[in-house]
């Protein structure tokens, strides 16, 4: 994938100035497949992000979309260097992150936080929400046990919490609160970047709709950039600037969040947008009619196909497909990336 | 498909559950799980049942095929083709159980055995209720892996579940609950585990075999996207029982209760981006304690004295389907042009401006000292406040 200026995702201009918070330039990251035995082998490699490439600017939200098995947490995590990238850079203000020494990336940390997508196994059954939101604030040593204090239930407050229940444990806390703690054990150090891994999907629809306003209150008040990676798409749409849309580790289309919603041009953007069901009878019917219905499943990810990887479901693919590999790049008059030999604009209802 | 079909008139009620009360004595007190829950189905009628997680909408299901635990308690007449069914032992139960009704249960990747071949397991199925060879219970297991889009499915039935894909494997619950063509195929949730591309194979066959076997489809999922898709009459369940009934496009357009209203209010709608959404405040009631009088009161933004005296009865406020609703209000709800406002709120938690919260300089307070460590905070927190 091509590094120049002309086809990396740059970041939307959601206040921007110089160099980007975040730049992910070429990221790889396979983890080996042993075989059985008693000497156990390496016998493939799992390719679970192949090439990934975007930026982010202070106060965006990039949305990361896919379906399960496209790499959207892995990528999150790799930038994080929770999984160690196979290749490629990660530069967060400008620092390279990849060779970082453990002990200053640990420093770093303090800017990059994650909020994971259960509620139910993120937070230690045995602690106290004191405790889980002081964890950072200790690691990092943040002060004397008062200014520790006050901090924890500045924290509860701001994430719609009532700092009195700072001593209870987390089950006694609903799905929704059990986030909320999550959201302010990763706000405890001020980041700057947030990597949210489907931070709403446990969660019924009623209470969905607080925990994402609440993320939204958040960035706009502290000027977070958010990682937002998810499968639901509506979710995505509402609170995103920009939107990558992954499929079996490589991104397949990047831009701003209505064009990619309104007139996507990737083949796989524009099953996966026609195949969200709308909550609305009469649309919904008009829509069923007109459906892209995908055929078959995901490829297995240690054997990806050659060329283009959506190759083996896409109405579209021709020889070219199965040998050369699409760049992403802009594609005929639209502004969005897209990874595609046969990239046309469609619009979708 | 089957020689029952013919037989059925198409407007008789295959199933008529009415007043049905499932309980479950525990430690904590009574819990109420499914509080006088009445429906009819129809032949080929799709049916959707709406709601969160512990409205009740898979205890009732369970309750319908027997398959509770013996200590629920279960009162309330489930009526399926005029024979009473609850009462019955487990036992008795069995010769209805995926003969006459089956279900689809929410997660692929354990209602399959992973020790029996995927066609062993549909062929114990079929032997279950059907006197013939294993040979044809074989290629009856072979033809419903046909019916359900399963490519080559002769060699696909001699494999085991970890050999198939999510999408695939949900295909083979499928095919196991249509086995033995029942009246009424009850899903619970069946593409909750699965990505959006393979939802839409999965419901579009579902569809496609309603067509085919004229069976009547309970759908319980609270994907409301889902329901609008492909039910023909849609129940709202919330803490136990239903609050609105009617058909799916009544219930959608023109919701008469403030809970559906906000159910549809908190699903991120295309036209509201840069607007916040509207959840709906609090959690829903423990089903030990329920609140008195209305079970929505406690959240609802137009709970007025009556609503916590009394529970609603179900109102019938007209529409092709009987459209029914459990709220005292529902005139006043029809007077609103917007309802979904009603949920709007300008708090999200925070009491003060976040910002002020925030500290401004992290750096700042990591000093070696406590002592100075502490003024350090003050400091800033004044700085930040003023």
């Amino acid at each position: 994938m091509s590094t120049g200026t002309e086809t990396r995702p740059a970041s939307g201009d959601a206040g921007t100035t110089g160099t980007p918070l975040l730049q992910v330039n070429d990221l790889f990251k396979s983890f080996p497949v042993r075989g059985g035995g008693i000497i156990p082998r390496t016998i493939g490699q799992v390719q679970a992000v192949h090439g990934v490439s975007f930026d982010l600017a202070a106060g965006e939200t990039l949305g990361l979309v896919g379906e399960s098995g496209s790499g959207k947490s892995t990528t999150g995590r790799a930038i994080l260097q929770l999984h160690k990238p196979t290749s490629g850079s990660v530069r967060f203000e400008g620092k390279e992150l990849t060779t970082m020494h453990p002990r200053e990336l640990q420093g770093m940390r303090r800017d990059m936080q994650i909020v994971f997508q259960d509620p139910y196994a993120s937070l230690d059954p045995r602690w106290q929400v004191n405790d889980i939101i002081a964890e950072p604030l200790r690691i990092h040593r943040f002060g004397s046990p008062d200014a520790v204090q006050q901090r924890i239930n500045q924290l509860m407050e701001i994430v719609g919490l009532n700092p009195e229940h700072r001593n209870r444990y987390a089950h006694e806390f609903s799905g929704g609160q059990r986030q909320r703690i999550g959201i302010a054990r990763a706000l405890a150090l001020n980041p700057k970047f947030v990597v949210l891994d489907e931070p709403v999907s446990a969660l019924d629809v009623s209470v969905q709709a607080g925990v994402v306003n609440l993320l939204e209150e958040l960035q706009q008040e502290l000027n977070l950039a958010y990682l937002f990676v998810a499968h639901d798409l509506s979710v995505v749409r509402h609170i995103s600037h920009r939107v990558a849309v992954m499929y079996l580790g490589s991104l397949v289309e990047v831009g701003p969040r209505e064009l990619i919603y309104s007139k996507p041009m990737h083949p796989y953007t524009q099953a996966l947008l026609s195949a969200v069901p709308v909550p609305d009878p009469k649309r919904e019917r008009e829509r069923q009619r007109n459906r892209i219905v995908l055929t078959g499943d995901v490829p297995s990810p240690v054997n990806p196909p050659s060329g283009c990887r959506f190759r083996t479901r896409c109405w579209k693919a021709q020889d070219i497909c199965a040998t050369e590999a699409p760049e992403l790049r802009k594609r005929g008059d639209s502004e969005l990336l897209s990874a595609c030999h046969f990239a046309e604009e469609m619009p979708v209802a | 498909m089957t020689e029952g079909v013919d037989t059925i008139d198409p407007n008789e009620p295959l199933l008529r559950v009415s007043d049905l009360t499932v309980e479950f004595p525990t430690d904590d007190g009574v819990v109420h799980a499914v509080r006088d829950l009445s429906f009819e189905l129809k032949p080929r009628e799709v049916l959707g049942v709406v709601g969160e997680s512990g409205s009740g909408k898979s205890v009732s299901s369970m309750a319908i095929l027997g398959l509770l635990p013996k200590s629920a308690r279960v009162s309330g007449s489930i009526s399926y083709r005029g024979q009473e069914l609850n009462g019955l032992s487990y036992n008795e139960m069995r010769k209805f159980r995926g003969n006459s009704m089956s279900m689809i249960f929410q997660d692929p990747m354990t209602s399959l055995n992973p020790v029996f071949t995927v066609g062993a397991q549909l062929t114990e199925a079929y032997l279950e209720h059907h006197k013939v060879s294993k040979k044809a219970a074989w290629a009856k297991a072979v033809e419903a892996l046909e019916q359900v889009g399963i490519p080559q499915p002769d060699r696909r039935a001699k494999q085991y579940p970890h050999e198939f894909s999510g999408g695939m494997r949900q295909r083979v619950v499928i095919a196991m609950a249509i086995i033995n063509d029942p009246d009424v195929i009850i899903a619970d949730e069946p593409t909750t585990a699965l990505d959006v591309t393979v939802q839409a194979q999965i419901l579009e066959t579902l569809l496609r075999i309603r067509d085919e076997t004229n069976a009547a489809i309970i759908m319980i999922t609270h994907d409301l996207g889902v329901v609008a898709g492909m039910v023909d009459k849609v129940q709202v369940m919330y803490a136990g029982t239903v609050v609105e009934a009617g058909s799916v496009d009544d219930v959608f357009d023109a919701p008469h209760m403030p809970y559906t209203v906000g159910l549809l209010g908190s699903n991120p709608d295309p036209s509201m981006i840069g607007q916040r959404l509207t959840p709906i405040t609090g959690a829903p009631p423990s089903l030990v304690n329920l609140p008195s009088g209305c079970a929505f009161s406690p959240r609802c933004p137009l709970v007025a004295p009556v609503c916590h005296e009394s529970e609603p009865p179900l109102f019938e406020v007209g529409g092709t389907v009987a459209h029914l609703t459990r709220c005292h209000r529902w005139n006043d709800l029809v007077g609103y042009d917007d309802p979904k406002k009603l949920f709007a709120r300008k708090e999200i938690g925070a009491e003060e401006p976040i910002a002020a919260l925030m500290i401004d300089n992290p750096e700042a307070v990591v000093v070696e000292h406590l002592a100075d460590s502490a003024d350090s905070t003050r400091g800033d927190e004044k700085e930040a406040a003023s």
